[in-house]
């Protein structure tokens, strides 16, 4: 059995069992990402010669007698919002195609504390802004159980690299869905931490208020895990929680008996297929059977949830990315005779693709004079709405079941003209950003031999019942075992 | 409602997006469609509601006042498109004539 | 007399005394060779994030207790977001809707032209905190006339803003405003105040309105006023334009304008973008600051007197002059000096105070004035000066040697006691020798003795400069003229 075929779980105890050395593993994984991703496009850059040179380096370090890290060896995939010191970060922007930060994110510098060894940056969606990752400015990344089909997005890259088993584990970020969409469309475990548990600093930022880094594996066991190493407080982001944390692998207990599992209705509506709502329903089924209790919940703010998203985070989004004028990194348009607002104007035209100046329009326009009472507050006042219906929900339950996506991936291009069912692809994963909650997605059943994605969330702060919840029900399963054929 | 003209190219000015004839006339029909799509909230009465500035209850989260040395300036510069004695440079800004 | 009323309020930057900037640990020193005291936060590269230095907040709050000024106890940041090379993230985290203090005053001292003044309350607008912008350089100055080039060692420096009501009504109502907000920003360290290197930067706005019209003018705002004497200089001669204006039937734009130095006049500054929104929204980045008592009480226990209660004090309980008492409050550097040398001083006759002050306006304020110094750099220590006065009252050295040996205390550091025994200056006193010059000194005179005693009562003085001069100065003045009564009379 080749060494890709292993969970990061796997691969660290065979490194430090020394059975496998990180150098073996990582021209495995190199050896596979050569041989796919040619077909899948899941990387912008593949940063083989410095995940040899790491991978020697902690080959070294163990042999010496040191202890390398819970990750040690593990390779990983990195979404490319996130800053790496000495290596391109784009955005999978024009507009940042060149651009090399001077410094690493929090994450990056917990990653390498902990051994694992970067492969790659992934593809995305132009600043996170999309579904599909066809936003990319450089190229689709394709789902790698169909060709045909997108991974999702905007963490596109990243799930599709997990999935297609060219790293074990990936970074990605996800501000309205962007884990766990694609993670449901690639039959992935992704998992948004509640907004605070992870760092964003180094973090590319979309919408600020929103935006989370969060795990993409093929299991629990190794989401978990790389929560651990990259969950905790930095002095650097002010919105980082400064707690002290539970061990989230003790939380796989496999026992949820008495666990109360609430299901709200509005979730299972606007556009949500016939056979995800029948793939969910069983998943809750299946719960129920291993001693969970089913409860009904309400939450009548949901249908609001989209469109106040898409207030919100363009807006945010509309001052983060007003710093890509061309002054100090980044591209730069300037024709003979321009002046400086025309520079500013031609770049920025030029630098970021349709999806992104749409966006920074609408958030422009509604932070603007005359507009914001009726658009920006008016948003943050539901955004209160949504936050109380989560409130009252926990009131009666532990974790909610809901679908991670109303469909199964879409063609590239399908939707392309349809900005509105592209939209809905979102509907439930949005409400969850807006009140900062953990959420984890993970495969609860096959449609058209198409993943499809059982989400459930968590209270605030309580990722180890999330786990608990999601890791009982995959292993009463075994779509998690599935893989798609490259 | 569709936008007038007149609003998209202030939106457009404002964004520092420099739009061809043909994208201004996208945009007003995209922004137009999502605008109308923001109406629904006008059903929400949130007169007592307070708004959401941060989903967690944190304040001061300070730093002490200590410095530390800045990027070295190769740091600083070396994604500069242009630069020249250490400094940025741009086009040439006029703020009086 | 005009015929209209001027209206000024005045919008004043202040950069505060900290080690580091407001959201990032880069050195608070924008003098340095160009982004040098830079990082990824005040560049504003992506995935940057801020985080608040306390220190700024505390001075904050000094300068908003010290204004009066209600303080909003739960406030937050904003970001104002505006396209310019010198803004790195095109925002600048400011504060608009809760910002530190509302309201509250300055008083200043207007003067009437006879040498007093009256105190008139200016009233403050609001106090706010935000973050300086990089510095750009355009054109000619930096030799290419296409370019502007740009450092950020500014950037992210800590900024109190002061805006205050447009509650002035002179051109010397508005220098009286700088120079007690001068005054008080100093006294609560919070800023060094150097105008020369942008610490410490005026706006003024000015509008002209008819006497008795109750609404205001159309208001211009004025920049880039480097000095005191910018500040004055251009709302003179925007006065002078405005006037014109309105006198030909002409109507007042709303515009800034700029401060040409060159040619004394203010020019309108030229922007594309006609309506400026700055899209103000809550900082997603930055958390709320939730003030609570025990903080107002650690940073009211850390406030210095403030220069008016200072001032008060000094006349009603030291007995000074209002002009003394002035000149001692001044500076906070000052009235430190003078309270120093002071302390532990006492006087007989109870004018400890007086005569301290005296030579400390006097003399060493005098010194320190004609060498463009500033007291802080004085040689002379609180407790020296003290030392040579007390010299004085014990009738060791005459009040006339003291100011010789200040002079050399003054540029040497000296103890005074020192050069006194180094010179042997110290004064005679001693009969028998005082007695045997004024009987020289009276030989040598035969004819200013005749006209003494012929009823010339002056010619005694010259007598008395006879001894002085023969003594270097040294010899007890009283004495001498007792001893040399007695040798006439005889
Ligand atoms: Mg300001
Ligand atoms: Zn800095």
């Amino acid at each position: 059995m080749s060494l890709s075929q292993l969970s990061a779980y796997q691969i660290a105890q065979q490194v430090q069992s020394k059975k496998a050395s990180c150098r073996e593993v990582v021209d495995d994984f190199l050896g596979r990402i050569e041989a796919v991703e040619e077909r899948v496009k899941a990387f912008v850059t593949v940063t083989g010669d410095e995940a040899r040179r790491r991978a020697d380096m902690l080959d070294r370090r163990l042999a010496s007698g040191e202890d390398i890290g819970a990750l040690g060896g593990v390779p990983i995939a990195v979404k490319d919002a996130l800053c790496t010191r000495g290596v391109k970060t784009t955005c999978s922007s024009k507009m940042l195609e060149n651009f090399v930060p001077p410094y690493d994110a929090h994450v990056v510098e917990r990653l390498a504390v902990d051994g694992a060894i970067t492969v790659g940056k992934a593809n995305m969606d132009e600043f996170a802004m999309g579904s599909s990752t066809e936003n990319s400015a450089f190229f689709p990344t394709r789902n790698p159980w169909d060709l045909e089909r997108v991974p999702g997005g905007s963490s596109g890259g990243s799930t599709a690299a997990v999935a297609a088993l060219e790293a074990p584990l990936a970074l990605g970020s996800d501000t309205g869905g962007s884990i766990r969409q694609p993670a449901a469309y690639c039959g992935c475990v992704g998992l948004k931490p509640t907004y605070g548990l992870v760092s964003r600093y180094g973090l590319i930022a979309f919408a600020s208020s929103l935006d989370q880094i969060g795990p993409i594996a093929n299991d629990v066991r190794d989401c978990a895990l790389l929560l651990q190493s990259i969950a905790g407080h930095d002095r650097r982001d002010t919105t980082s929680i400064n707690r002290s944390l539970p061990k989230y692998l003790d939380a796989l207990t496999g026992n949820i008996r008495g666990l109360k599992v609430g299901v709200p209705q509005e979730f299972f509506a606007q556009g949500v297929q016939g056979y995800v709502s029948d793939a969910v329903h069983k998943a809750i089924d299946k719960m129920a059977e291993l001693g969970a209790e089913v409860v009904e919940v309400s939450m009548p703010s949901t249908e609001y949830a989209l469109a106040t998203y898409y207030i919100i985070a363009p807006s945010e989004a509309s001052s983060n990315l007003a710093r890509y004028d061309g002054v100090q990194y980044g591209l730069r348009v300037h024709e003979m005779g321009d002046d400086i607002v025309q520079m500013y104007s031609k770049t920025r035209v030029k630098g970021f693709g349709h999806e992104v100046q749409h966006r920074i329009m609408i958030g422009t326009h509604a932070l603007s004079s005359g507009f914001y009472d009726a658009y920006y507050l008016k948003a943050q006042k539901v955004r209160t709405l949504i936050r109380r219906d989560f409130e009252a929900a926990f009131q009666k339950c532990d974790v909610l079941a809901t679908p991670t996506a109303p469909t199964v991936a879409f063609k590239l291009g399908e939707n392309a003209n349809d900005p509105f069912a592209m939209k809905l692809a979102d509907v439930c994963t949005i409400p969850v950003n807006m009140a900062g909650l953990p959420a984890i997605s993970l495969p609860c059943g096959f449609h058209e031999k198409m993943p499809i994605g059982l989400q459930l969330i968590g209270n605030l702060l309580d990722e180890s019942t999330l786990l608990r919840a999601a890791h009982a029900y995959e292993q009463a399963t075994d779509w998690h075992t599935q893989r798609a054929v490259l | 409602m569709r936008l007038t003209s007149e609003e998209v190219d202030h939106i457009a000015l404002l964004s520092r997006l420099d739009l061809s004839p043909a994208e201004r006339e996208r945009a007003a029909t995209e922004l137009s469609q999502i605008l109308d799509h923001f109406e629904q909230l006008k059903q929400l009465d949130t007169a007592d509601v307070p708004p959401t500035e941060h989903v967690l209850p944190v304040v001061n989260v300070l730093r002490a006042d200590e410095s530390r040395p800045g990027l070295p300036r190769e740091g600083v510069l070396q994604n500069a498109p242009e630069h020249a004695g250490g400094m940025f440079q741009v086009p040439r800004v006029v703020e009086a004539e | 007399m005009s015929k209209y009323e001027i209206v000024i309020g005045m919008e004043v930057h202040a950069e505060l005394l900290t080690q580091s900037k407001q959201f990032c640990a880069c050195p608070n020193e924008a003098v340095a060779p160009p982004n040098t005291n830079v990082c990824p936060v005040c560049l504003g590269f992506p995935g940057s994030l801020p985080v608040l230095n306390a220190k700024s907040v505390d001075l904050s709050l000094r300068t908003v207790l010290a204004f009066d000024s209600k303080i909003n106890t739960r406030c937050i940041f904003e970001r104002k977001n505006y396209f310019y090379p010198d803004l790195p993230k095109a925002y600048q985290v400011s504060q608009r809707l809760l910002p530190l203090g509302e309201g509250g005053f300055i008083d200043i001292d207007v003067p009437n032209g006879d040498g007093t003044s009256t105190v008139k309350r200016v009233g403050l607008h609001d106090v706010h905190m935000e973050e300086d912008t990089g510095k750009s350089q355009h054109g000619e100055s930096i030799g290419d006339p296409d370019s502007s080039l740009i450092d950020f060692n500014r950037s992210g420096i800590p900024l109190l803003e002061i805006v205050s009501l447009p509650d002035m009504r002179s051109v010397e109502e508005a220098e009286a405003y700088m120079t007690a907000l001068r005054q008080l920003l100093l006294y609560l360290e919070v800023s060094d105040c150097k105008m020369e290197l942008g610490r410490l930067r005026f706006e003024a706005s000015l509008s002209l309105r008819p006497w008795g019209q109750e609404e205001y003018g159309t208001r211009v705002e004025v920049k880039n006023l480097n000095s005191m004497k910018a500040v004055r200089d251009s709302l003179r001669a925007e006065i002078e334009r405005q006037t014109r204006i309105l006198d030909s039937g002409g109507v007042v734009v709303q515009q800034t304008m700029l401060w040409d130095e060159a040619s004394g006049t203010t020019q309108p500054m030229r922007s594309k973008e006609q309506a400026h929104d700055y899209r103000y929204f809550p900082e997603p980045d930055l958390v709320p600051l939730d003030i609570d008592s025990a903080w107002l009480e650690r940073v009211r226990a850390s406030m210095p007197e403030l220069p008016r209660a200072k001032n008060q004090r000094f006349i009603e309980q030291l007995g000074l002059s209002s002009y003394e008492a002035g000149v001692l409050t001044s500076s906070r550097e000052i009235a430190e000096y003078y309270e120093a040398a002071l302390e532990g001083y006492t006087k007989s006759d109870g004018g400890a105070a007086k005569a301290i002050s005296n030579w400390v306006c006097n003399e060493l304020l005098g010194r320190v004035n004609a060498q463009n110094s500033s007291i802080a750099e004085a040689k002379v220590l609180p407790a020296q000066l003290r030392e040579l006065v007390q010299l004085i009252d014990a009738g060791t050295i005459s009040g006339k040697i003291a100011k010789e040996i200040f002079d050399e205390m003054f540029t040497s550091g000296r103890d005074a006691k020192s050069i006194v025994e180094e010179r042997g200056l110290t004064q005679m006193s001693d009969t028998t020798e005082l007695e045997a010059i004024c009987e020289k000194v009276i030989a040598a005179n035969p004819k200013a003795v005749e006209d003494y005693r012929g009823g010339k009562e002056k010619s005694f003085g010259a007598l008395v400069g006879g001894v002085m001069k023969e003594t270097k100065g040294r010899a007890n003045p009283a004495l001498v003229n007792e001893l040399l009564k007695k040798a006439l009379t005889q």
